[in-house]
């Protein structure tokens, strides 16, 4: 088990590698430089200030510069943000993102669960119904769109939530919600298909058959194995729900990551392009790997060494 | 001999998009406390519904519009959800067909082993995993203590079986019920598994109902067979009266499709003509009449009732009542019937 965890943290950052190279490049193609629009520079000006961030130098040599910083952790300083060096400004805008991200992965998981559980119990009844239409409308409604009215309701009419603050937990309540619909519809329809599925297998009609009552089925048995499936969705989820923040972010005005990132590539920084995108790229793999591992304690026939015996 | 289950004029109803399938239309039978009943049939006929009913574990679809359970008198039919609950994995536990499906994948298998005892005892943990273990060594499961960490995957089909066994008697039920226990092994592990469940028979004492279509599996096991047919009873009795003295067309039929020793590779073997009625649409007389040769114009107007041919054998075939006209069954039934004529007067049968 620590063999493979150790390989695939090696692959983690073989993986940086390739979508730093490959970021680097597709961004010297974007149209622009960071300093187009400052129309007050010289042309002399303009040199200087590019001599000094040395984009004056061909792209490959910019790019093994670059390389050779990100190897000793120096993600470089940002252009528009004050100067200040990129990892400076990604921690301290870390938090609020995270923490938004964090609580909409956990309430939409923990609320699919109980949702797509409780519509495979009551499997063809008004429960059920009503729990598909909930994941449907998580679904299919845009977290962008959710926000608004999310902010048009609870915050501006009912004035039960700040509109776009950022100090406290009751200023996150509206940003998570957004967040947190789309995770919560997925997750109730796998586990609704997966639980129907389980709860007609044989080995619940034998813990049946062993004297459990219906809610012993569910808890002791059923659960469990229903998880499976929905285990393997939480990377692909986590992504969805990063992007999503990027823009629920701006519309809450919530000083996190994402709407530094929007910012960010508007304006050609490029610095704040790359450190962003790798650090994004590294919570995503960190996600993954994380899934993964957790996958093996779920299901003990995938557990890792000896063949499946520990 | 007490009756420690007596099911009376049973019938189970299934509601389908189709209409209502009359799956089982009023059974009587009754298991004797130590021996072992047998159920026979095809696939269909309403063995595992029939058994089923018994535990309450049929779908949700089902309905039992008629009928008694008896189980030591009580009628199990008119107990609660939870009383049932008491009663299933203690005092009456079942042995599921496919070894393969029937474990939790994600429980190792001591755990599963002991859960019924944690449900219906209050014994602590540890006293439940050791019985779990002590049972586990009993149904032949090698090194036990260490293996109850495992989970299913890591058991070849047969030891699954065993396992699926070893979670029906740990605690001991004084019904065991087997659905087709040995029809998803191969035919070396098949008996072995019968001689376990003989042999664990000997030792905690429990009543047997074992549910097959094999019965070459019946005459190694059962002490009575109940021939099934289309949701109904057509024959029971003791092994020797049903594989030597059969009565009805139906018995012979499905005798005259086993090999026997004396089969030889050139013969071919006799299959049953037709297909089972729908059950949508049970036939007014005998279900059977369509696919039996020896068919009467009474077999299509009314159904056949039970005709006694001796204290333990009774058969429903109108060829039984006294006005029928005489038949000769098949060839290798007369000569079944040559071998109880000696049966009865002392000879062997083997």
């Amino acid at each position: 088990m620590t063999k493979y965890i150790l390989k695939r943290i090696l692959y983690l950052f073989l993986t940086l590698f390739i979508i730093a190279s490959i970021t680097f490049f597709l961004m010297k193609l974007l149209p622009g430089t960071p300093f187009t629009n400052q129309n007050r520079l010289s042309h002399e000006q303009l040199a200087i200030v590019k001599a000094q961030y040395g984009l004056d130098q061909p792209v490959l040599i910019q790019y093994l510069r670059y390389m050779g910083g990100l190897f000793q952790g120096n993600l470089g300083t940002s252009f528009q943000f004050n100067n200040e060096p990129v990892t400076q400004l990604i921690g301290q805008r870390l938090a609020p993102s995270m923490q938004i991200g964090a609580q909409a992965m956990i309430v939409g998981t923990v609320l699919g669960i109980l949702l797509g559980a409780f519509a495979a119990i009551r499997k063809n009844t008004w429960v059920d119904t009503l729990a598909t239409f909930i994941s449907i409308l998580g679904l299919s409604i845009p977290s962008f769109v959710l926000a608004v009215l999310l902010q048009f309701y609870l915050a501006f009419k009912w004035h039960i939530y700040p509109v776009a603050l950022w100090d406290n937990f009751q200023s996150s309540v509206l940003p998570t919600l957004a967040l947190a619909a789309l995770p919560l519809g997925n997750v109730a329809r796998f586990m609704r298909t997966e639980m129907v599925d389980v709860m007609s297998s044989d080995y619940i009609e034998l813990a049946k058959s062993k004297g459990n009552s219906s809610w012993q089925v569910v808890t002791k048995h059923a659960l469990r194995n229903s998880l499976i499936p929905v285990v393997t969705i939480i990377g692909p989820m986590a992504v969805s729900v990063m992007t999503g923040s990027m823009v629920v972010e701006n519309i809450f005005s919530i000083p996190g990551i994402g709407e530094q990132f929007v910012k960010s590539i508007t304006t050609n920084d490029y610095p704040t392009i790359m450190g962003l995108t790798i650090f994004y790229s590294f919570l995503l793999i960190l996600v993954i790997l994380i899934v993964d591992i957790l996958y093996g304690f779920i299901d003990p026939r995938i557990r890792l060494g000896n063949g499946g015996k520990e | 001999m007490e009756k420690i289950l007596d099911v009376k004029n049973l019938h189970v109803n299934f509601a389908t998009y189709n209409g209502t399938v009359q799956a089982i239309r009023g059974v009587d039978f009754h298991l004797n406390s130590g021996e072992t009943l047998a159920i026979v049939g095809e696939s269909g006929s309403g063995k595992s519904i029939t058994v089923r009913s018994i535990l309450q574990l049929l779908a949700k679809n089902s309905d039992i519009p008629e009928g008694q359970i008896l189980y030591h008198g009580d009628d199990l039919l008119q107990k609660s959800d939870k009383e049932m609950d008491a009663i299933r994995g203690d005092k009456i536990a079942m042995i599921f067909q496919d070894p393969m499906t029937s474990l939790d994948p994600t429980m190792p298998i001591g755990k599963q082993v002991a859960e019924p005892l944690l449900i219906h005892h209050k014994v602590s943990k540890k006293e439940a995993m050791d019985r779990a273990e002590e049972v586990l060594r009993l149904v032949g499961i090698p090194n036990p203590k260490a293996r109850m960490k495992d989970y299913p995957h890591q058991f070849s089909g047969g030891q699954r079986q065993r396992i699926v066994i070893a979670i029906a008697i740990v605690d001991y039920p004084e019904i065991l019920i087997a659905d087709e226990p040995t029809t998803a092994l191969d035919v070396t592990v098949q008996a072995q598994i019968i001689d376990l469940l003989k042999e664990l028979q000997e030792k905690i004492g429990t009543s047997i109902i074992f549910i097959t279509h094999d019965l070459g599996v019946v005459a190694g096991i059962a002490d009575r067979v109940a021939v099934m047919y289309a949701g109904k009873f057509v024959e029971y009795g003791t092994v020797d009266e049903i594989f030597y003295n059969p009565q009805h067309p139906y018995t012979w039929g499905l005798l005259d499709s086993m090999p026997t020793l004396d089969t030889s590779e050139q013969d071919h073997l006799n299959s049953i003509p037709g297909t089972p009625p729908n059950l949508l649409n049970p036939p007014k007389g005998d279900a059977f009449a369509p696919r039996n040769s020896y068919a009467m114009e009474i077999d299509e107007e009314e159904q056949p009732p039970f005709f006694k041919v001796s204290k333990t054998h009774y058969a429903a075939t109108w060829l039984l009542h006294p006005d029928a006209p005489k038949v000769t069954p098949p060839e290798s039934i007369q000569k079944r019937f040559e071998k109880f004529q000696a049966l009865k007067s002392g000879g062997s049968v083997k």
